[in-house]
């Protein structure tokens, strides 16, 4: 008889303490937010309601046209993200990486100083700058002869949400710049020698080497850039507040479920219908994240050497 | 049954006695989320109270106020909140009182000297049973700047056609901005805008207490005429008042830029403390010369008993002083724009905040609108009535069309509005 593998406990042991900080304090909050979605308050008892939250947030108008309205937003928010965010940060890697450019280390933390600073610092920042009243938008513009061009954009509804959204790109465009700056390093340099010596230089080199090379880096990016935004909860609420102004026009996900979840002024905070929320919000970012990881991630691994 | 009235009524004589041994020598605590005031009631109300009834001492122990309705319902659970407790107008008092937290205060000495407006804030729905004794109300009003008014030369207006006739004059002046305000934060428009001007339209409390009882709805011409004010409202605000938040609207005011600031009377210290020219105040204007006016005299803060509390005599005692025109003298020249509800006159050396407490001789008062009752389901109307009152300010929605969304919105959850 063939002797018995000794129980490996050094492998439990050694899980343990990442596997139980992370049951406590992330995967048993997210089932017990999904169970509570299942759930209301009925005369001060919880009572089990089954399907009875989603029905109202997605077949009550009062509900639904506020979810599908964030929604909506969050999608714009996202794209702008995905429009803006990424090439800039792409780009400026691409610089930033130039062997003849100077102060580049300079350059690098400047742009990337903003992704360290507060949600609540950013906000309030730029709203003073925008500020009809004290901000130097204006004057800047005036002194340039633009001053036609400008308006209070973050009091208008058709332009908050892009405004809010390039204030987020603003901030966080270090974090795709670090990443393709990191992968655009570790291209070994035989390739664009081997290249070179092809005929393919500058922008050919760029177009056709470094950028099929740095591809998984830019299908990581937009998967966080689409984790974080639709996450996203912090600028909205320090610029504009809970209820998301003007006219719920910025309003996305995360700020409908502050309102619901918490409550607000007078509105008295419902935990079920945000739980319900919440369960929305994750069943998107979830299925948002397959689409990526079968559809999208699969295909990329043939460029990876 | 009769056994245990019995039992009840020796219980309750035992407890009587022991609590007025304890009224001679008591020490009560105060809980509150005014710790603003804090030295207001260390050095000026408490000495006074106790320089009056010697053998009770009192300690007020404030906290952070957005964190006093958590603290306080843990430690009322928990068993170890103070004696008295300052209480939140409405629903979060009401939701204390249902829990028997607070004990019922309805035949207190000296309850009698408010009137039923005042004690709206802390009763229960049908009004049977008061649990706090109201203690500050906050006025509505506008507060404007006198030299601006000499300058252009306009007189303070009285009614709806004067209070345009000013906006135009100084719009056409062009030297200030007629009127001080932004939707940005979308409070003022509803607070400072819609219940500011509004009584005046729907008769105060024969208007909100017909839309409570759902005789009236807020389609009716009272209702929707305030939103028509409104609507003229954008043309007079600065430039990009669309992103002007609420202290922006205060600087803008206190810097001598602005004319009018729509306003409540809890600005009054702090614009004292700002603006170094001369304030005046004037009411909500009228429809029509020698309409009756009514103002939004909204109840704020109140003081309750804790119903486990050890000494219910003392407490009691100092409830009864707080309710007396000793406690209103000293609280409303302290903290000026915070005015004593009950019916004693009292005189305010602030002359601004005197002006404020004037109108309640000539105008009848009322409070928000939005407040009692009507913001329980979603969606909120306070919070909706914000939303429309920003939107008819700028043009994104005629009056008409807000105070149906306003109404078919409360007729989704209220029974009576149904």
């Amino acid at each position: 008889m063939a002797r018995r593998r000794p129980v490996r406990w050094h492998i439990a042991v050694f899980l343990a303490p990442a596997v139980l900080v992370y049951t406590a304090v992330m995967i048993y909050p997210l089932f017990n937010t999904l169970r509570l979605s299942f759930y209301s308050e009925i005369g001060r008892e919880r009572v089990f309601v089954g399907m009875q939250n989603f029905a109202t947030l997605f077949g009550d108008a009062i509900w639904s046209d506020q979810f599908w309205n964030a929604l909506a937003n969050n999608f714009w928010f996202f794209l702008i993200h995905m429009a803006v965010q990424n090439p800039i940060g792409i780009a400026l890697a691409a610089l930033l990486s130039s062997p003849r450019l100077r102060f580049a280390a300079l350059y690098r933390s400047a742009i990337f100083v903003p992704t360290i600073l507060s949600f609540v610092i950013v906000g309030f920042a730029w709203k003073l700058i925008l500020s009809p009243i004290w901000g130097i938008a204006p004057g800047m513009l005036e002194a340039v002869g633009l001053k036609f061009l400008y308006a209070p954009w973050l009091g208008k509804e058709e332009y908050a949400l892009t405004t809010l959204a390039l204030v987020s790109v603003w901030q966080f465009v270090g974090i795709p710049m670090m990443l393709i700056y990191a992968a655009l390093l570790s291209i070994p340099d035989e390739i664009l020698e081997a290249g070179a010596c092809d005929g393919i230089t500058g922008w050919a080199a760029f177009w056709k080497i470094k950028l099929p090379l740095i591809l998984p880096s830019i299908g990581i990016i937009s998967i966080l850039t689409f984790v974080g935004n639709f996450n996203a909860f912090d600028l909205i609420y320090a610029a504009q507040g809970a209820l998301a102004g003007p006219d719920f026009s910025t309003d996305i996900l995360g700020t409908f479920l502050y309102r619901t979840f918490f409550g607000f002024q007078l509105q008295l905070g419902d935990p079920h219908m945000g739980a319900a929320i919440a369960s929305a919000m994750f069943a998107i970012i979830l299925i948002g994240v397959c689409v990526y990881l079968f559809g999208i991630q699969r295909r990329l691994r043939t460029y990876q050497f | 049954m009769t056994k245990t009235m019995l039992k009840g009524a020796l219980l309750t004589t035992t407890l009587m006695a022991a609590s007025a041994a304890a009224a001679q020598d008591a020490s009560l605590i105060i809980e509150s989320w005014r710790n603003d005031d804090l030295s207001i009631w260390q050095d000026k109300i408490i000495p006074a109270f106790e320089a009056a009834h010697p053998g009770i001492t009192v300690r007020f122990t404030p906290s952070a106020p957005a964190e006093y309705n958590a603290v306080l319902n843990s430690k009322l659970d928990a068993g170890s909140a103070g004696d008295l407790i300052t209480c939140r107008p409405f629903d979060a008092s009401l939701a204390l009182y249902d829990a028997g937290h607070l004990a019922d205060l309805s035949d207190l000495d000296g309850m009698e000297n408010f009137s039923d407006v005042a004690r709206s804030g802390w009763s229960t729905d049908d009004g049977s049973a008061t649990y706090c004794v109201p203690m500050a109300s906050v006025i509505h009003g506008f507060i404007y700047n006198k030299e601006a008014f000499e300058e252009v030369g306009v007189e303070v207006p009285q009614t709806e056609d004067e209070f345009f006739a000013v906006l135009d004059a100084f719009k056409e002046d062009g030297t200030y901005i007629p009127m001080a305000m932004g939707t940005n934060d979308q409070w003022e428009a509803a607070t400072m805008g819609y219940n500011n001007i509004g009584p005046n339209y729907w008769k105060g409390e024969e208007g909100r207490t017909a839309l409570i009882a759902g005789e009236q709805k807020l389609t009716d011409e009272g209702w929707v005429a305030p939103f028509r004010q409104l609507a003229k409202w954008g043309d007079y605000l600065g430039d990009g008042y669309e992103a002007q938040t609420y202290p922006d609207s205060q600087n803008i005011f206190t810097l001598g830029r602005a004319a009018i600031y729509p306003a409540g009377s809890w600005e009054i210290s702090g614009f004292n403390a700002q603006a170094d020219f001369e304030m005046g105040a004037f009411p909500p204007p009228v429809p029509a010369a020698g309409d009756t006016c009514y103002i939004s005299d909204h109840t704020d803060i109140g003081i309750g008993m804790n119903a486990a509390t050890d000494h219910p005599e003392a407490a009691r005692t100092f409830l009864t002083w707080v309710a007396s025109t000793e406690f209103a003298e000293i609280f409303a020249n302290e903290l000026p724009g915070f005015f004593p509800l009950s019916n004693a006159a009292v005189s305010l050396a602030d002359p601004l905040a005197q002006e404020f407490i004037s109108w309640r001789e000539a105008c009848e008062s009322t409070i928000r609108s939005t407040y009692q009752i009507l913001s329980r389901g979603t969606p909120n109307l306070e919070n909706e009535t914000w939303n429309a009152s920003v939107a008819v300010i700028k043009g994104d929605e005629t009056p008409e069309e807000a105070a149906q969304r306003l109404q078919d919105g409360l007729a989704s959850w209220y029974d009576k509005q149904m």
